[in-house]
């Protein structure tokens, strides 16, 4: 075995262990990151990646988004459930390339509301999904988009 | 540049602590090119927890369509003014952050 060869057998081995501690690496941190739900195109699909078959109705949720956002980029939204024992609230913007947005768990007295800020694409519905006891509810929004959001 | 930022307070009635957060990240969707035509990499945050006197309260999981320097408000019930409260975040390369604030009284 001449020299060079084995400098660049050493230089696999490292970039080889490297590669596999990376890829353990990004495996914990994305541990608890639901990848099947978040990396779906559809919004049933990612319905079914949060686990909710069907969701009932609910005006005991509450969505303050604005009518029309003039910036995709940036557009506030509130989520309030009003439903006891609210276990989780899912945001999603049904015409976005990746409709789920947001899982938000709450857990030892938090309250069922979450206040953040979103891309949208285009004009969309969004839907909060609520699960409660086990059970799954929903509301819906309409919001028109004029300047779309998915490229910042 | 501070990584995040933090207010916690009791809200008028007593009954809640209203926390905001906001974080300083680029949140790129992995749509955007540079100006060369390349692609710029998605690289956003994908959990942020928050827990209250150690005992957490909120566990959630966020797409790339969070805005960048995410706003993040939650309201914790049965909390006290001087209650510490923690949030951290995880990114999808491993990067992390954390910050934590006592509850401050209701202003009045």
């Amino acid at each position: 075995m001449n020299r060079s060869r084995r400098t660049l057998l050493k230089a696999a081995s490292f970039l080889a262990g490297v590669a596999l501690g990376g890829g353990m690496l990004r495996s914990v941190f994305a541990a608890d990151w639901n990848a099947a739900a978040f990396d779906a195109v559809d919004i049933n699909g990612a319905m079914k990646g949060i686990g909710v078959a069907a969701a009932t109705f609910s005006k005991d949720i509450e969505i303050q988004v604005p009518q029309i956002a003039e910036n995709g980029a940036v557009v506030p939204i509130q989520v309030t459930s009003r439903i006891p024992n609210t276990r989780f609230i899912a945001i999603l913007v049904e015409k976005n390339p990746f409709p789920l947005i947001a899982q938000i768990n709450f857990l030892n007295g938090a309250e069922g509301y979450v206040s953040t800020r979103i891309k949208m694409g285009e004009s969309s519905n969004i839907k909060a999904v609520v699960q409660a006891d086990g059970k799954f509810y929903s509301a819906s929004k309409d919001v028109k988009v004029t300047i779309g959001g998915c490229g910042e | 540049m501070q990584a995040m930022k933090i207010r916690a307070r009791m809200e008028g009635d007593n009954s809640a602590a209203d926390i905001k957060v906001l974080v300083n990240h680029p949140m790129e969707t992995g749509q955007r090119k540079d100006a060369n035509g390349e692609l710029i990499p998605r690289h956003f945050i994908q959990t942020i927890k928050a827990t209250h006197n150690g005992k957490i309260v909120i566990d959630a999981q966020w797409s790339q369509a969070i805005s960048k320097n995410p706003f993040f408000g939650f309201k914790i019930k049965g909390a006290k003014s001087g209650d510490t409260v923690t949030v951290s975040w995880v990114d999808n390369k491993g990067e992390t952050s954390s910050i934590d604030a006592k509850i401050e009284p209701a202003s009045s």
